[in-house]
């Protein structure tokens, strides 16, 4: 089903900004057209016939905010998503990583964290992992909680499961997880190198220095000039000959940082160069 | 042409699903590349990493075919095809944007969204056509650009591999025009304002 407008464009600058005076979350240069239809979609989910009820319960209700801004964001993410992503980071990330004594990875926007045991899965395998540490960050307190346990539905391990395979993956996938029911807990030795923070990309700077920052679909929600704001935030937390890797439509072309850094063949993967 | 009263057509959206693809390959190599307006794709296709649609679609195009990346400009004369795995949405008029939010009809892209969200950005001077397909997509969403004064089009049933969806959008009154594949280049070369 099509959800109806709710709210128009001049009424959704009015709540922007309400937020951002009220809350300090600037969503001002996020891309709209999709913030649109999230901002709908909220008011149709909590039941708000008008933006009038939406903004109320928002200025009034300081609570209320952290779901709302679960909900306006999108958290939908998946294991091993795109698998010849993962195998380039198997062949021709890792064996560079592993040169270090070290290795800390940031991964922006982690959302409910299937990606930080997907990174963990393949650092494992490549007997990195105990030498890493995975910095998983995101917006939501709400998805970091998520992503710390670890549990998901168990109709999706099919899917990743073949993901996994197409990603290079020889083991039995099966062996990562525990089911229960119908979830599926990941194996505690995955998440003792990963560390689950809040962070916000528009407002938060650089906390550390990464041999590999990942951060995939989330720019694609941002207008350009905020891209390239984050992606200099990247860059700044990016070791030099450090990876940087986008979703697989994102690209560091429309950015000035293209010049200083060389993609990896055809993934979305770019190496700083010093 | 019969266009007389019309609004300009500044873009032109395809949606397809089962079925489609045959039609866009016997169609597309007799519309004009010069048109005035740009071309967008939404096809239903599987998530992989070595899709050709793109490649393939060109092959039988007088127009450029791009696959849609974050923030693309829109060209006139120009094909785009949404990536699968993404909705597809547009920003203003020469923008787009992508979106991995939750699938709409079991589909992402969903021709829905990016129906909905051109009506929104162009009202009344938007074309859309419905091609062949076994899911409820797209109806809506051509219901949806009628109803802001867009102008609408579907696959005429009886010649699609799978009626099911130009059906329910014929269903639904959201189609100005019911046409055969062969009419359908015709048809799109006479809204570009070059055209006499």
């Amino acid at each position: 089903m099509l959800e109806p407008t709710i709210i128009k464009d001049d009424e959704l600058e009015v709540l922007l900004a309400d937020i951002s005076v009220l809350y300090g979350y600037d969503f001002t240069q996020y891309s709209k057209a999709s913030l649109k239809r999230r901002v709908n979609r909220i008011c149709l989910l909590d039941k708000f016939a008008s933006f009038a009820e939406l903004r109320y319960r928002l200025t009034h209700y300081p609570e209320y905010l952290q779901r709302f801004i679960e909900e306006i964001t999108v958290n939908v993410t998946e294991m091993f998503r795109d698998p010849t992503f993962y195998k380039a980071l198997r062949e021709k990330v890792f064996p560079q990583l592993g040169t270090y004594p070290f290795i800390r990875i940031w991964l922006a926007g982690c959302s409910t964290g299937e990606e930080a045991y997907s990174i963990a899965i393949l650092l494992k395998e490549a007997n990195l992992y105990h030498k890493s540490l995975i910095y998983a960050t995101d917006l939501n307190p709400g998805v970091l909680e998520t992503a710390q346990k670890g549990i998901y539905a168990i109709n999706q391990m099919r899917q990743y499961s073949e993901n996994y395979i197409l990603s290079g993956g020889r083991e039995d996938f099966s062996s990562y997880y525990r089911a229960n029911y119908e979830m599926v807990k990941f194996n505690a030795d995955l998440r003792e190198k990963m560390i689950f923070s809040t962070h916000n990309l528009v407002s938060d700077s650089s906390f550390n220095a990464f041999q590999l920052v990942v951060c995939r679909n989330v720019l694609i929600y941002f207008e350009k000039e905020l891209q390239n704001k984050v992606l200099r935030l990247f860059d700044d937390s990016l070791d030099p000959l450090g990876f940087l890797a986008l979703g697989a439509k994102e690209t560091l072309r429309f950015s000035n940082l293209e010049k200083q850094y060389k993609q990896l063949d055809s993934e979305k993967i770019w190496r700083k160069l010093h | 042409m019969g266009q007389i009263g019309r609004l300009e057509i500044e873009l032109f959206l395809i949606g397809g699903s089962a079925g489609s693809l045959k039609v866009l390959l016997d169609m597309l190599p007799a519309v004009r590349p010069d048109l005035t307006f740009p071309v967008v794709l939404i096809l239903h296709r599987k998530a992989g990493p070595e899709s050709m649609l793109d490649i393939l679609l060109a092959n039988h195009s007088n127009m450029g075919v791009i696959e849609v990346e974050d923030k693309t400009t829109l060209q006139p004369g120009t094909v785009y095809l949404a990536p699968a795995d993404y909705h597809l949405l547009f920003e203003h008029k020469s923008l787009l944007s992508l979106d991995c939010s939750e699938k709409l009809n079991y589909s992402r892209p969903s021709i829905d969204v990016s129906f909905q969200s051109a009506a929104d950005i162009f009202r009344g001077n938007v074309g859309a056509m419905l091609l062949s397909g076994a899911n409820a997509d797209g109806a809506e969403g051509l219901a949806y650009i009628k109803k802001s004064g867009g102008l609408t089009v579907a696959q005429d049933p009886s010649t699609a591999e799978v009626a099911y969806m130009p059906a329910r959008a014929i269903e639904r009154g959201a189609a100005d025009h019911i046409l055969p594949p062969g009419q359908m280049a015709s048809f799109i070369n006479n809204l570009s304002v070059s055209t006499n």
